[in-house]
C-alpha cells in the first residue's frame, strides 16, 4: 500500500508541449509508465512524447479515463488550469508551478473546499511519488526507495535529503509529498497524516516545515490526538531573519509568529521526534520507530 | 515588495481615500517651499525609508515655520536613520515628505492582510491607534477586532457592522468608515496586496477619517500585472547585494555571519543556515540557485558571495536532483577559476552524478575541501572561517 497515488494511477500534464512540462513527463514516465496523456489548448489531436495531446482537461480525461493531473503551466495561467482540472473532476491535482499570485489562490481553494472529487498537492512543490509505482513531479526517482516511512515536506530538497537519508539506512519510502511553500495551498499536513495513519505499509512519518504560517503547530496538534505512528520532524529556518521572505512565498516570519523555535516546541510537547540538525532527519525517524516498538 | 510613504499617500489619494496634503522634497529648499505651498502654521518633516519607527529615531518632526522647516531638512537628509527596524547601520535619508499638520480628535488602527488559513482577506481594526498592534492584541485583545472577508463573495455589509458596532463608533465615523472601508478593500484587491496598514488612521475634529500612515506590501507573485505599482521600486532601499542577485534571477537574502553559502533549493538553504549556527559559526547569507540553475547563475551567485568583505568562507551545499552534480562541479569549477579562491570553498554533493561531479572537483587543480555530508561540511566551513 501506499497513499495517494500508485499502479493504478492515470496522469495527464497539462503544459506538456512547454520545456518543463516536456522534461518531467518524459523523466516520470521512465521512472514508471502511468502518463496516458497531456493538455495544451490548441495543440489537440497532435501526440507529443509518444503521448496523446488534448485541448481542454475535460477531453482529456473522457478519452484516457486519468484521474489526476501534473500541472506545469506558467503563473499568470495556473490557477486557471488548477480551477479547469477541478471541473473535469480530476481526482489528484499535482501543480508544480512556482509564483502564483496569492490572491488567484483563494477562489482555487474555494473550489477545492466545494469539490467532492478533487485534491490539490502544491503548488510551488515537487510533486508526489509512492516508489517503483508512480513519479508526478520534478523529483529524482533514482534516490527512492520503497519502504516503510511516508514524508510530507513543504520543501523540495529537503524532501530529497530525507528520502536520501532513510533510503541509506535502509528504511525507504512508501509515498512522499511535496506540499510547497506558498501561503494558500492544497492538501496540508494533517490530512496526509491521517493517511498515513491509515495505511498498513506505512510504519513511521516525517513531517518537513519551515518558517511561517502555522501549519506546523496545527499538525503537530493534531498528531498529540489522533496518530499513533511515530513521526520525526524538522523546521527549516531557525536561523531566518524576520520579516524576509526566504524564497518560498510563504517562508516569512511575520512580526512573532510563525517562527522555527515555536512549531519545533510545538512538535515537542505533541511527542514527535524533532531533528535539530537537518542531517538527522533520517535517525529521527528510526529512533522514532524503535521507541514505538 | 515595499513603497515608501509619499508613494503609499498618492496611491490612496487615487482611489479617494483621504491623506493629508504633502509634497516630496529631495533638499531643504524643496521643504522650504513645500512649508509654504502647504500654507499653515505647522508642518511635518518625514524621513522617507523603508523602516519603522521612525519617529523614534528622529526621522518625524514637528516644524512651525519655512526657516525651521529648511533647517530640520538640512539635517535630516543624509543622516543615517536608526530605527528599532533598521539595525544598528542605520538607513540613509535621501527623501522627506513634508506633510500638513492634522487636528487630531481620535487615532484608530486600521490593517488588511491575507489570512492563510482562512484563505480570507483579513480586516482588523482597533480603538488604539498609534501603538504596536501585538502589543495590543496581547494586552487587551478586546479593543481589537477581525472580520475575514472571502474574496469570492466580496465584503458585505455585514463585515461592516461587525466592524463599528464592536469598536462602539458613533454615527458620523460609522458614516466615514462605511465610505472608507470598500475603498481600501478595492485597493487590496486591485493591486494584490499582500499587507496594507495605517497606523494610525486618524479621526479629525473636521469629522474625517484620514490615513496619517501607510504601509503597503505587494504580492512580488503579481508584480507582472501591477506595471505602475513595480516602477515604485527604490532600489536604493535594498540591499545591494540582494538587488544583484535578483537580476541573475538567485533568491538571495544578506544577512551579517561569516560563512557564505550556495544552495539549491529555500529549504534546503535555510537548513544549511541552521546547521552552520549548529555547529557554532553564523552565516553570511540566504542563498538559493534553484532547481534548474546554470552555470552563468552560479558563476554570478560566486561573484556576489566572493565581493561581501564579511564573507571568511563559502559553503556549497547541493542536493541534486534535477541539477546534476557534474553540471554544477563544472559551473564551481570554471566560476573559482575565473574569479580566483579568495577564500576557502568547502563543497558538498549529493544526489544525481555525484561520483563524476566529485572527480570533477578533484581534479580540477584547486583548493577545495571536499564534504561528506552537511553537517561535515558545516564543520569544516565554521572551522576555515575562523
Amino acid at each position: 500500500m501506499s497513499i495517494i497515488v500508485g499502479k493504478n494511477t492515470k496522469v495527464i500534464t497539462q503544459g506538456i508541449t512547454g520545456k518543463s512540462g516536456e522534461f518531467h513527463t518524459k523523466l516520470s514516465q521512465e521512472y514508471a509508465p502511468r502518463f496516458v496523456g497531456g493538455v495544451t489548448p490548441g495543440k489537440g489531436g497532435t501526440t507529443h512524447i509518444g503521448l496523446p495531446v488534448f485541448d481542454t482537461v475535460k477531453e482529456a480525461k473522457e478519452k484516457t479515463d486519468a484521474n489526476a493531473t501534473m500541472i506545469f503551466v506558467p503563473p499568470p495561467f495556473a490557477a486557471d488550469a488548477i480551477l479547469e482540472a477541478i471541473a473535469a473532476e480530476i481526482e489528484t491535482i499535482v501543480c508544480i508551478t512556482e509564483g502564483i499570485p496569492v490572491l488567484d489562490m483563494i477562489p482555487v481553494k474555494k473550489a477545492l473546499e466545494r469539490s467532492k472529487t478533487s485534491k490539490l498537492i502544491g503548488p510551488n512543490c515537487p510533486g508526489i511519488i509512492t516508489p517503483g509505482e508512480c513519479k508526478i513531479g520534478i523529483m529524482p526517482g533514482h534516490i527512492h526507495k520503497r519502504g516503510r516511512v511516508g514524508i510530507i515536506s513543504k520543501s523540495g530538497t529537503l524532501t530529497y535529503e530525507s528520502v536520501g537519508q532513510t533510503t541509506a539506512l535502509g528504511l525507504g519510502q512508501t509515498t512522499c509529498i511535496g506540499i510547497g511553500g506558498d501561503p494558500i495551498g492544497g492538501m496540508s499536513y494533517i490530512e496526509l497524516l491521517q493517511m498515513f495513519e491509515e495505511d498498513p505499509e506505512t510504519e513511521g512519518i516525517i513531517m518537513i516545515g519551515e518558517i511561517g504560517g502555522d501549519l506546523e503547530i496545527r499538525a503537530a496538534e493534531f498528531v498529540k490526538s489522533n496518530i499513533k505512528k511515530p513521526v520525526a520532524g524538522f523546521i527549516a529556518g531557525q536561523t531566518a531573519p524576520k520579516g524576509k521572505r526566504m524564497g518560498h512565498a510563504g517562508a516569512i516570519i511575520s512580526g512573532s509568529h510563525g517562527t522555527a523555535a515555536e512549531k519545533m516546541d510545538a512538535m515537542k510537547a505533541a511527542g514527535i521526534t524533532v531533528a535539530e540538525a537537518p542531517s538527522d532527519i533520517g535517525k529521527a525517524i528510526a529512533t522514532a520507530i524503535s521507541r514505538k516498538r | 515588495m515595499n513603497i515608501h510613504e509619499y508613494q503609499a499617500k498618492a496611491l490612496f489619494a487615487q482611489n479617494g481615500v483621504h491623506v493629508p496634503e504633502g509634497y516630496l522634497a529631495l533638499n531643504p529648499t524643496e521643504a522650504e517651499f513645500a512649508f509654504r505651498r502647504l500654507g499653515g502654521p505647522i508642518a511635518v518633516v518625514k524621513a522617507q525609508v523603508h523602516a519603522g519607527g521612525r519617529g523614534k529615531g528622529g526621522g518625524v518632526k514637528l516644524v512651525k515655520s519655512p526657516e525651521e522647516c529648511f533647517n530640520v531638512s538640512k539635517s535630516m537628509i543624509g543622516m543615517k536613520l536608526v530605527t528599532p527596524q533598521t539595525g544598528a547601520e542605520g538607513k540613509l535619508v535621501r527623501k522627506l515628505y513634508i506633510e500638513a499638520g492634522s487636528n487630531i480628535d481620535k487615532e484608530f488602527y486600521l490593517a488588511m492582510l491575507v489570512d492563510r488559513d482562512t484563505a480570507t482577506i483579513a480586516i482588523m481594526f482597533s480603538t488604539e491607534g498609534g501603538m504596536d498592534i501585538e502589543e495590543v492584541a496581547a494586552k487587551t485583545p478586546e479593543k481589537i477586532i477581525t472580520v475575514n472577508v472571502d474574496p469570492t463573495a466580496g465584503l458585505q455589509g455585514y463585515h461592516l457592522r461587525n466592524l463599528t458596532f464592536a469598536m462602539k463608533l458613533s454615527k458620523e465615523q460609522t458614516k466615514e468608515f462605511n465610505a472608507l472601508i470598500p475603498k481600501l478593500y478595492n485597493m487590496f484587491v486591485k493591486y494584490d496586496f499582500s499587507l496594507l496598514e495605517i497606523n494610525p488612521l486618524v479621526w479629525t475634529k473636521e469629522g474625517k477619517f484620514i490615513a496619517l500612515d501607510g504601509k503597503m506590501n505587494f504580492d512580488e507573485n503579481a508584480l507582472y500585472r501591477h506595471k505602475e505599482i513595480a516602477a515604485m521600486r527604490d532600489y536604493d532601499e535594498e540591499d545591494i547585494r540582494e538587488v544583484e542577485a535578483s537580476k541573475y534571477g538567485l533568491n538571495y537574502i544578506g544577512l551579517d555571519g561569516t560563512i557564505g553559502c550556495l544552495v539549491n533549493g529555500a529549504g534546503l538553504a535555510m537548513a544549511t543556515m541552521d546547521i552552520i549556527k549548529h555547529c557554532g559559526g553564523s552565516p553570511a547569507n540566504f542563498l538559493d540557485v534553484g532547481g534548474g540553475a546554470s552555470e552563468e547563475m552560479v558563476t554570478n551567485a560566486f561573484r556576489i558571495l566572493f565581493s561581501d568583505i564579511r564573507v571568511k568562507a563559502v559553503f556549497v551545499n547541493i542536493f541534486g536532483g534535477i541539477m546534476r552534480c557534474d553540471v554544477i562541479a563544472n559551473a564551481v569549477v570554471n566560476a573559482a577559476k575565473a574569479l580566483g579562491l579568495k577564500v576557502p570553498l568547502i563543497v558538498r554533493l549529493e544526489g544525481t552524478n555525484v561520483e563524476q561531479g566529485k572527480a570533477i572537483l578533484r581534479e580540477s587543480g584547486l583548493k577545495i575541501t571536499p564534504a561528506d555530508n552537511m553537517e561535515d561540511g558545516a564543520r569544516k566551513a565554521v572551522a576555515a572561517a575562523k
